[in-house]
């Protein structure tokens, strides 16, 4: 199945829970709504024509500084899908506000989205409901804040030891 | 400095020369570096020709740290450990501009410099350092051991 038909079969399945879609370069993308995002994950995953078998990606964005969406939701989750079968891709996004920065997790469907989701949470503090084991993956539990958020000083230094240079 | 400090005797001399000739390093390897270590601790730029050539991987049996690779914050506890695990007398190599100074890396996660945690005798430079500039830095490293006021 190529991008713009699995765009087209989500779009018809979930219909306002996608929210909208898009194709950069052959690279198709849909952004959905959160309400929606374990059906459209499981969908995905279960569908013999996507068969998405491997989440090969799940990171975040911080939008609040991008020129244009300081006003939107600040944060995107980005799920990006292969399908070892197919040898096809997809790229999903969801947002979420800041104050409710929330998003289910996809542990039951793929276990590689344990650390994954706890990267994001370490780097972005964007939280996943039923995470078994959300805690910090790359910096230390003495770490204060979350490195990437755009707020985050860029000369802040929490060193466990030594002197804060 | 006291008038000590300049007294030496053949019994150092030798001390000195033996010490220079018998490095057991420890490969602190965290990093890319690591990648230009092996290939200098390998056959062909053979290394024993400076009696470096055995790596101990306990510190309690190593002469000389080898922080070879980045050192974030989260591994500058464990580094200062394994430095205080070494036995007397110890030195220190800083092996590749990230732990000279932190390198490129100028964030949150990055030690901007091993040097801020432990001392260090030898910094070598590069991003790798070739293995030139690390024989290079070895050899200084002896000129050091040789040099060195003898404790009893």
């Amino acid at each position: 199945m190529d991008g713009a038909a699995m765009l087209a079969a989500l779009t018809a399945r979930f219909g306002s829970g996608v929210v909208e879609t898009h194709d950069h370069r052959g690279d198709h993308t849909a952004v959905v709504t959160r309400e929606a995002l374990p059906r459209v994950l499981a969908y995905c995953r279960d569908e013999p024509a996507l068969a998405f078998e491997m989440l090969t990606d799940l990171t975040a964005v911080d939008y609040s500084k991008y020129p244009g969406r300081e006003d939107g939701p600040r944060f995107e989750v980005v799920y990006h899908l292969y399908s070892l079968a197919h040898n096809h891709r997809l790229r999903l996004k969801v947002r979420v506000d800041e104050d409710d920065a929330v998003v289910p997790t996809a542990i039951d469907l793929w276990p590689i989205a344990d650390w994954f989701e706890r990267e994001v949470w370490d780097m972005f503090g964007v939280r996943f409901a039923d995470h078994p084991d959300l805690r910090r993956l790359l910096m230390y539990e003495e770490f204060v804040g979350h490195p990437l958020r755009k707020e985050y000083p860029i000369d802040r230094r929490q060193p466990l030891i030594g002197p804060p240079n | 400095m006291g008038l000590g400090s300049f007294f030496t005797s053949k019994l150092d001399e030798a001390i000195g020369w033996a010490r220079k000739y018998s490095i057991f390093q420890y490969p602190f390897v965290t990093a890319c570096c690591g990648m230009e270590y092996m290939a200098t601790a390998c056959s062909h730029y053979d290394i024993d020709r400076f009696g470096a050539g055995l790596p101990r991987f306990s510190p309690r049996q190593a002469d000389v740290l080898f922080v070879v690779g980045t050192i974030s914050h989260k591994m500058a506890p464990v580094l200062k450990r394994v430095y205080d695990q070494m036995t007397e007398p110890k030195w220190v190599v800083a092996f590749g501009v990230c732990t000279c100074t932190g390198g490129f890396y100028n964030n949150y996660a990055t030690v901007q410099g091993i040097d801020t945690i432990i001392p260090v005798d030898v910094y070598i430079p590069g991003c790798p350092p070739r293995p030139e500039s690390v024989i290079d830095g070895l050899m200084k490293l002896q000129d050091k051991i040789a040099a060195q006021a003898q404790r009893y």
